[in-house]
């Protein structure tokens, strides 16, 4: 089965990189600051998460930080007991 | 304690002495002389001494920093506006900029200006539809872009005859560039000391933003060099901007805010603003301050209330007593929001309204003047504006009742039209006052109290969305039978978009089908057009001829009156 990091990294790179962008997104980019998520599609990321794992994410829990990154998305995760 | 010494004496002797001619004397102006946008924000202030001033202090995501001075400014816009000129881009022609915060933003807005061209400038996270509705209106003849944005480009470019030239600023030459495109680094060409600036006049077209209806597409406001007789007196009187103040402004110049005061409005005050391209966090907006010291800030309610989220004790964590004058602008700023920033910067921020038509501030709050939080404040000097009855559109005398805002045409930064669309652009006007579209009251000291759209236009984190435009994009996709849009009051973007959705047969009304659609209109559109919600319904409410009742789903996402149904032709 594969990894959460690998799951989120590639749903990332699939729908907010259009196709033909090859900027290079890992495990630490920056993803809100760095400007491929905005806190309008991060709303699309959050449900995809809640979708994916069956978990709630409060608004109060899902900041432009803690979506910052693949890294910080699994930490974040990892709260709800996702491994 | 000093007391602050601000730009505007007062409100109230202001109200009796203005006149536009004040602007006009400070621009160097006299009617019938030659204006020039690019040339006002550039080679005058060099000429007045301050050519080794800093204009532009730009950061990016990762800390990179570039500064340039106004000689920096005036060669680099010199250098755009020749190689348009050179390329073969004519006076009049539409030039759209499609980037990110980037300083080839800034700088080529103002180098279209300088060789007669209208600047087109569109947010640089709208998608490929969005992209070619606006283009294909505007019959643009070149685009400047990122390689970041390049494919969107590339999706439409075939259906668009008028686009010649694709500019890529940033083009490494590592994958060939097509027919038609251009790589044009700005900062390695050959740099133009001297231009012979395009002679525009007042009236001369300058800039076209689009914004949105409730029916129809996006409409192109054209706005002329004359705007900035209003976009520079506003900018002294109400942003209080000082020779000495490091200014920033967070709006995307994709929107007129950026434009008029994130450019214009600053430039032509000769003041040094700063640039953050990056996506926020409260962490590093914070820090951008205290590093530039930033002392006038121009920001936006959602912008405000997602600091407010964030919470006191990380403003803590900052110097950030460099601030003198805050600002707001986008939606109304909430009474909370202003009692918040007086208590954590010791500076309330004041709300400002206006439109992109409107091309600068028609009412405000300004420094000095008694605040009363949750007010949008009072006109502008010299701009009549009151609310007129919603249904004779005439003025209301008496105060307190709810009306549409009006403004006496006449100020400066008017739009002039909407592009190749004249017979909407005269339903704005009527009994002499130009209709802006949202509801307000005035009480009996005179300040104006926001009320919300008169329409179903939803406005969303101060971007104005038309929900016809998002239903169109949605019947594209394969599982959607019909759908209505409406705005959901939100605490964070005071309105968000919801879909209603009526799925086709053999589609199932799944959170993963919720999560298609949503990226579906994101990709396509934009993400402020991306429907934050979507209920699946099995129809909509409609009248006996067939039109979806809008209004009604709205009623019910604001908990407000239905009204009359009587046309309804469905139970709901």
């Amino acid at each position: 089965m594969a990894e959460v990091k690998d799951v989120v990294l590639e749903y990332v790179k699939n729908e907010y990189l259009e196709e033909g962008d090859d900027r290079v997104i890992n495990y630490d980019t920056a993803l809100i600051s760095g400007g491929f998520v905005d806190s309008f599609s991060m709303v699309s990321l959050k449900v995809f998460l809640e979708t994916k794992y069956g978990i709630q994410i409060p608004d109060a829990k899902a900041s432009p930080e803690a979506f910052d990154s693949v890294n910080n998305i699994v930490n974040l995760l990892k709260e709800f007991n996702i491994n | 304690m000093f007391k602050q010494l601000f730009n505007m004496k007062s409100y109230e002797e202001e109200l009796k002495t203005f006149s536009w001619n004040i602007a006009k004397e400070e621009l160097g102006y006299k009617d019938g002389d030659n204006l020039n946008i690019g040339w006002h924000c550039t080679d005058r202030i060099c000429n007045s001494g301050k050519s080794e001033k800093l204009a532009l202090i730009w950061e990016d995501h990762k800390g990179e920093e570039k500064r340039y001075t106004f000689d920096d400014m005036r060669v680099l816009t010199n250098t755009i506006a020749s190689y348009l000129q050179k390329l073969g881009v004519n006076p009049g022609e539409r030039v759209c900029l499609f980037m990110d915060k980037v300083p080839e933003l800034y700088f080529g807005f103002l180098g279209i200006l300088k060789m007669g061209a209208i600047a087109q400038p569109l947010f640089s996270a709208f998608g490929s539809e969005s992209l070619l509705t606006r283009l294909e209106n505007a019959g643009t003849t070149a685009i400047f872009t990122q390689k970041k944005h390049l494919p969107k480009v590339r999706n439409i470019v075939a259906k668009l005859p008028s686009l010649k030239y694709i500019l890529v600023v940033d083009d490494d030459g590592v994958k060939p560039l097509r027919e038609g495109e251009y790589s044009f680094k700005m900062e390695q060409e050959e740099k133009v000391y001297d231009f012979e600036v395009y002679p525009s006049k007042a009236e001369t077209p300058s800039v076209l933003h689009y914004t949105s209806g409730t029916t129809g597409q996006p409409k192109g406001a054209q706005h002329v060099h004359y705007s900035i007789i209003s976009q520079y007196i506003t900018a002294k009187y109400v942003l209080d901007l000082k020779d000495d103040d490091i200014y920033w402004c967070t709006a995307d110049p994709g929107w007129v805010t950026g434009t008029s005061y994130g450019i214009i409005g600053a430039w032509s005050n000769g003041v040094t603003q700063c640039v953050m391209d990056a996506g926020f966090t409260a962490e590093n907006w914070y820090k951008f301050i205290e590093k530039h010291k930033i002392s006038m800030w121009y920001s936006a309610p959602t912008a405000i209330r997602a600091l407010m989220k964030e919470g006191k004790d990380i403003v803590k964590k900052f110097d950030l007593s460099s601030l003198r004058h805050l600002c707001s602008i986008g939606e109304p700023l909430n009474a909370e929001a202003v009692i918040w920033s007086e208590e954590v910067f010791g500076l309330p921020f004041l709300d400002t309204y206006w439109q992109t038509e409107t091309g600068s501030m028609m009412v405000s709050n300004y420094p000095g003047m008694k605040v009363k939080p949750g007010s949008m404040g009072k006109p502008f000097p010299g701009i009549e504006v009151t609310v007129v009855d919603l249904q004779t559109h005439l003025p209301l005398e008496k105060r307190g009742i709810v009306g549409m805002i009006a403004a006496k045409p006449g100020w400066p930064a008017m739009f002039r039209a909407y592009w190749n669309n004249e017979a909407t652009y005269k339903k704005k006007f009527e009994n002499g006052w130009y209709l802006c579209g949202d509801r307000a009251s005035i009480d009996e000291e005179g300040y104006f109290w926001f009320v919300g759209r008169d329409d179903d236009v939803i406005n969303t984190a101060g971007h104005l969305v038309g929900p016809f435009e998002i239903e169109s994009a949605l019947l594209e996709h394969p599982a959607v039978a019909e759908s209505a849009v409406v705005g959901k009051p939100d605490p964070m973007n005071m309105e968000v978009v919801k879909a209603f959705v009526a799925l086709k047969p053999g589609f199932e009304p799944t959170k993963m089908q919720e999560l298609e659609i949503m990226n579906f209109i994101r990709k396509k559109l934009s993400p402020l057009a991306m429907p934050q919600e979507i209920e699946f319904v099995d129809k909509l409410p409609k009248t006996r001829s067939g039109k979806i009742m809008r209004r009604v789903l709205r009623a019910k996402e604001w908990g407000e009156e239905i009204g009359d149904i009587s046309t309804l032709e469905n139970d709901m």
